[in-house]
């Protein structure tokens, strides 16, 4: 059974062996194929128009999804492999053993945001920026320049009170749970975490920073947190929602799956502290 | 793969050159919005109204950004929802090469470069990627 770890909690071993998994899928080619996947729904994404992955109800089980097909491909190179996730209301600031050379590497150099220490460095050679939205083929960081402070935990509690999961019009617009944790209304969870990593993280090929997934694995934790405080709350809407996944409509682009299989996290992983 | 991808890019600026040739010639309604004064405001209102806002046209830090409405949607397709470019009804350049750009229902922007962080404007959108980008060329973002 994988269980998902805080990665303040990791051993040297296992931060090792998640990031030569990394490094082993971006040297064949499978890394990029979901940086790829998740820029063309960024850019297909809109409010007023067909709606999956992001600004809309289906954003939490898409990413489930998402990081499920991921943490298979690295237990395929590496079968004691599973996501770590990343508590940023507690590990806040940018000398987290999150940063450190051993695990993710650092913030980017003023002159040009270039990451220089860890694994995913450019001078390594190891990790090319090939999908990308300009020239630059570096991986960069601007720890905490764009957004000052990370959430802290007193704004995740509020978020996680709101009893109901989505509402119409069902985007960025939208009030409950989903749109405040996604960040689109309040507080701002998940779209500041993008923001105050800065760099690739900030833009539409996310996924080319290794922290886009332990930040989602934690967005995930999130969810399966709300289902236990609200075990009266479902996931909405329950059908005929135009250009909205419903709670048993398939999903794109795997269309072999609906929110609904995806609401129980337990059948595919569980997290250390529950 | 940098040498493919290169080869990519430089294959879609080119049929992206020739759209917005196209695109420019079949909707001369929006020329005349096209030259705004460098500084001047957005169009006001732009926050709550479903009209598209301004053109607007100028050299910032040292880099020509431009924007204008666009007729219609669906210039060129991201090939991904299957419907095509989503059609902002709003198209933003950079040194003339476009930037993705996408208007969330409050009325804010944000671009491809800056996707998590909504700013008021397209002309805002335009200007936080200049900052971002330091100096270096957009892509063609079908391309991305």
């Amino acid at each position: 059974m994988t269980v998902r770890k805080n990665q303040a909690s990791l051993t040297a071993e296992e931060k090792r062996r998640f990031v030569a998994a990394v490094l082993e899928l971006k040297r064949s080619g499978r890394y990029d194929a979901f940086v790829t996947t998740h820029n063309a729904f960024i850019l297909g994404d809109t409010d007023n128009g067909e709606r999956t992955g992001h600004r809309s109800p289906s954003f939490l089980p898409w990413h489930r999804r998402f990081l499920l097909e991921f943490e298979r491909a690295l237990q395929s190179v590496d079968a004691s492999v599973a996501l770590p996730y990343w508590d940023w209301s507690v590990d806040r600031s940018t000398r987290a053993s999150l940063w450190a050379p051993d695990f993710l590497g650092g913030t980017g150099r003023s002159l040009d945001g270039r990451v220089m220490d860890g694994a995913f460095a450019a001078s390594t050679g190891n990790w090319p920026i090939s999908v990308r939205v300009d020239g630059r083929t570096y991986l960069r960081r601007a720890l905490g320049a764009s957004v000052r402070e990370l959430p802290t935990r007193a704004e995740v509690d509020s978020v996680l009170a709101m009893a109901t999961y989505d509402m119409a019009p069902w985007n960025s617009a939208s009030e409950g749970f989903r749109n405040h944790l996604e960040g689109w209304r309040g507080v701002n969870l998940h779209n500041r975490v993008h923001v105050w990593v800065g760099g690739q993280m900030a833009t539409g090929v996310s996924p080319n920073d290794p922290v886009f997934w332990l930040h989602h694995a934690y967005i995930d934790k999130l969810w399966a947190q709300w289902q236990r405080r609200h075990p009266g709350s479902a996931y909405v809407p329950a059908a005929g929602t135009p250009d909205v996944v419903d709670l048993n409509e398939t999903m794109k682009p795997w269309n072999d799956t609906t929110p609904a299989d995806l609401l129980d996290h337990t059948a595919h992983y569980a997290f250390d502290t529950d | 793969m940098p040498e493919l991808s290169r080869r990519r890019a430089l294959t879609t600026a080119a049929a992206l050159t020739a759209t917005a040739g196209a695109h420019t010639a079949v909707a001369p309604a929006t020329r005349a919005n096209d030259h705004h004064t460098p500084g001047s405001p957005d169009s006001p209102g732009s926050l709550a109204s479903p009209a598209s806002p301004a053109s607007f046209d100028e050299v910032y830090k040292g880099r020509r950004i431009q924007g204008r409405p666009t007729a219609g949607g669906g210039h060129h397709g991201d090939g991904h929802h299957g419907g095509g470019h989503h059609g902002a009804g709003y198209a933003v350049f950079v040194d003339g090469v476009e930037l993705h750009v996408m208007r969330n229902a409050d009325g804010s922007w944000i671009s491809v470069v800056s996707h998590y962080d909504p700013v008021p404007t397209p002309r805002a959108a335009a200007r936080a990627a200049v900052d971002e980008l330091r100096g270096a060329r957009l892509l063609p973002f079908p391309a991305n």
